[in-house]
């Protein structure tokens, strides 16, 4: 009898870092329109397939092909480019504003835009989201005041949430945007909760949750996961698979051993893996996913493949895990230059309208941020009142609180 | 009025809420068709539906991350964890979710949720199923923390807990769900039904958040207790002829400490009583608040008797529960220290 081997430990490494030169050879990629549309009510174990390809609108010409395309006109598609590049606009804006001092932390969407700003489309007035902290395209998109979210970043005297919040953190119910948590992963299982709450109530509003890769290891993943499929609950479980969890790779989350779409299947979620920047792609695949949790058909979960082309915040240098070209050399290229080539082929966008409409956008930002920057940043101007600090912790402020805020001098 | 064990009052809590708004939404692990392992809410589910009351998966961050979502929503959701010692799963969901809603979304949303869970020692339950972790909670800004210590209470304050727009953990002591236990375990129980705090009115009625109750007026000296302690310590001060002022808190947050400085200052003694561990438990709150607002009225130090740090033991069970002989050295220290 031979002596055992010492075990070794298996630490995932992802293929490339600093230095190295990016290769996504193995990453396998559909041709555009060549995965099937399952019908909305199609049992979930008749469509695994699904969690295994990645759906995929526009090819490499620009044109919209297969199944998934056609359900948006060119009135919607060029609203979709300006959505995008707004929310672009908007983090070159306030990235360079945290730069400059005038708050303390940003996160950006970079690379990412056509998930939420495509998943927003399918949405109606009244469903709600439950964001995490990238997903300020369902806010630009669905028309909330940018002025309101730089106000919110510079916690000044306008601030919605009065300075209590690290920016990025938006809450804005109207606009069906949940109050953003630091903590991951909590409102993956909150949003399911909210969509048997619609279901209870017997309304037509459903839910949209949204995780990013890294925080599927979170607990709550696996509680949103059983509790969406045992009360089929009408809502949307997102996954945006950006590949990075600030420095670690998706790996880490198990990303390369299955697809996280495939997650659904050990709880009988139908599942789509989409292209995270093909508009199109995103809009279709949310649009079905929207009709089934309306339609009393439970969950679906939606893996958006994309790329987390910005640092993970302010506070991150990616140059410090990851290769500076990794963005150049991703084969999902970038979801804006994509969409534009899309309209300039169908002839329904030009450069010159591109440059005008850029123009534009720019001084719209602009003109927000100037209006934000009048009611204070984070170092100066006004700023929410230290009193307000201790309303809302209760609905009724009691007795010990009504004492401290006198202590503070308030 | 009927004669009610603390379980009968809090199902008839349940009833009168769910009867009432239909918003109250009642779930939990095998809360539903079963009724729940302590049968409080026995009943509801076929009454009311399997939509109004339901079984949940075994997942405690679930089960209070499901309830969060339906608060946002607009409903009321009531839910319930099985044992006090099985919440930590749901800890993160509690602490920076249900609680922080309201303060970090400027009123956006709000959770208007009731967490109830059986809580306390007593019963042999070892170490998982007889902690109490009120300490954890009342540390948390945003969550109200109720413990009842009889079925009239533990009706009205269940029902204001639901009526109340914020999140309230609602701790009930399992060892008093049949009967008043003083902590004499080796003589026989006497079932609610032979006591007169077992009577409840059959209608609809809440007992305010924030207000305790005298349950034993008295000179010498103040106690501060809470849940099954109440009848320990009234326990102690006959058997001692202590004339103890024995104050049920019935809510540990927010504090009723116009009745607790009143009373300091009345007896100038202060004897400070739960099962919990000691270290950074409730009672060392109360003993600071007592101190910094009674100190001139003290004649003695403030005593603390408490379940000792460890974890909760089994067969140690009566070492570790603080009885009626813990409690009668505690009123000697501050009668004649």
């Amino acid at each position: 009898m031979t002596a055992p081997r010492p075990l070794a430990l298996h630490v995932p490494e992802p293929g490339c870092r600093p230095g190295d030169t990016p290769d996504f050879s193995d990453f396998e990629i559909p041709r555009a329109g060549a995965v099937r549309r399952p019908q909305v009510d199609e049992a979930p174990e008749d469509m695994r397939d699904m969690a295994f390809s990645v759906v995929r609108v526009l090819n490499k010409a620009g044109e919209a092909v297969g199944p998934w395309a056609g359900d948006l006109d060119a009135e919607a598609l060029r609203n979709g480019l300006r959505h995008m590049m707004t929310l672009r606009q908007f983090d070159e804006r306030m990235l360079k504003a945290q730069r400059q001092g005038k708050t303390s932390f940003y996160v950006q969407n970079l690379g990412e835009e056509a998930v939420a700003c495509a998943f927003r489309m399918a949405l109606e007035d009244g469903d709600m989201n439950f964001p995490t902290y990238r997903q300020a395209g369902l806010l630009i998109a669905g028309g909330y005041p940018m002025t309101q979210m730089m106000n919110q970043i510079y916690s000044n005297s306008e601030d919605p949430l009065k300075g209590r919040q690290l920016p990025v953190m938006y809450s804005a119910r109207d606009h069906g945007f949940f109050s953003v948590s630091g903590n991951l992963g909590t409102q993956f299982i909150q949003a399911v909760g909210w969509a048997m709450a619609s279901a209870i109530s017997h309304d037509t509003r459903i839910a949209a949750a949204w995780i990013g890769d890294g925080s599927t290891s979170e607990n709550d993943f696996h509680a949103a996961m059983v509790f969406a499929s045992t009360y089929k609950a009408p809502v949307i479980l997102n996954i945006v698979n950006n590949q990075w969890a600030i420095s670690t790779f998706q790996g880490m989350a198990r990303g390369g051993a299955v697809t996280f779409a495939a997650r659904g299947h050990g709880f009988g979620i139908p599942a789509i893996r989409v292209d995270g920047n093909d508009y199109l792609a995103v809009h279709a695949v949310a649009k079905w996913a929207a009709e089934r949790a309306r339609s009393g058909l439970g969950p679906s979960l939606i893996e958006h493949v994309t790329y987390r082309a910005g640092g993970h915040s302010t506070s991150d240098d990616p140059s410090a895990y990851r290769s500076k070209d990794e963005f150049d050399a991703w084969p999902l290229g970038d979801p804006l230059e994509r969409l534009k080539r899309h309209l300039i082929t169908i002839g329904e966008w030009s450069e010159d309208r591109h440059t005008q409409a850029q123009a534009e956008i720019v001084d719209t930002v602009r003109s927000a941020q100037r209006e934000a920057e009048a009611n204070g940043t984070l170092i100066s101007g006004d700023k929410p009142s230290p009193r307000s600090m201790f309303d809302d912790v209760f609905a009724e402020m009691p007795p010990h609180l009504r004492e401290q805020r006198q202590q503070a001098g308030y | 009025m009927a004669r009610m064990t603390m379980i009968e009052a809090i199902r008839n809590a349940h009833d009168l809420a769910m009867e009432r708004d239909k918003r109250v939404v009642v779930f939990g692990e095998d809360v539903g068709y079963f009724g729940g392992v302590f049968r409080c809410t026995a009943g509801l589910q076929k009454k009311y539906g399997p939509h109004r009351c339901f079984d949940a998966p075994i997942n405690e961050s679930g089960i209070v991350g499901a309830g969060v979502g339906m608060a946002a929503y607009g409903l009321k959701p009531v839910v319930e964890i099985q044992f006090a010692d099985y919440m930590y799963p749901a800890y993160d969901q509690i602490v920076s979710e249900a609680a922080r809603l309201r303060h970090r979304s400027a009123g956006d949303f709000t959770c208007s949720m009731v967490i109830r869970m059986p809580t306390g020692g007593g019963i042999f339950g070892g170490q998982t199923h007889s902690q109490s972790p009120e300490a954890l909670f009342t540390h948390v800004s945003g969550l109200k923390v109720v413990v009842p210590a009889n079925p009239r209470d533990a009706k009205g304050l269940l029902l204001a807990a639901i009526e109340d727009p914020d999140p309230v953990i609602f701790l009930e002591p399992k060892r008093l769900y049949n009967g008043p236990f003083d902590g004499h375990h080796d003589r026989p129980v006497v079932p609610w039904k032979n006591h007169d705090l077992g009577d409840v009115s059959e209608d609809y009625y809440t007992v305010p958040l924030g207000k305790a109750e005298i349950s034993r007026p008295g000179n010498d000296v103040t106690v501060l207790a809470y849940g099954t302690m109440v009848y320990v310590a009234q326990a102690a001060a006959e058997e001692a002829g202590v004339d103890a002022e024995i104050i049920d808190l019935r809510t540990l947050l927010p504090l009723d400490l116009d009745t607790i400085e009143q009373s300091v200052r009345k007896t100038g003694r202060c004897v400070v009583i739960h099962e919990a561990t000691k270290t950074s438990g409730f009672g060392a709150e109360l003993s600071a608040l007592v101190q910094e607002r009674c100190f001139y009225h003290l004649e003695a130090p403030i005593v603390r008797v408490t379940g000792w740090d460890t974890p909760y033991p089994h067969a140690q069970e009566w070492t570790y529960f603080p009885g009626p002989e813990r409690i009668k050295q505690a009123f000697t220290q501050v009668l004649e220290g």
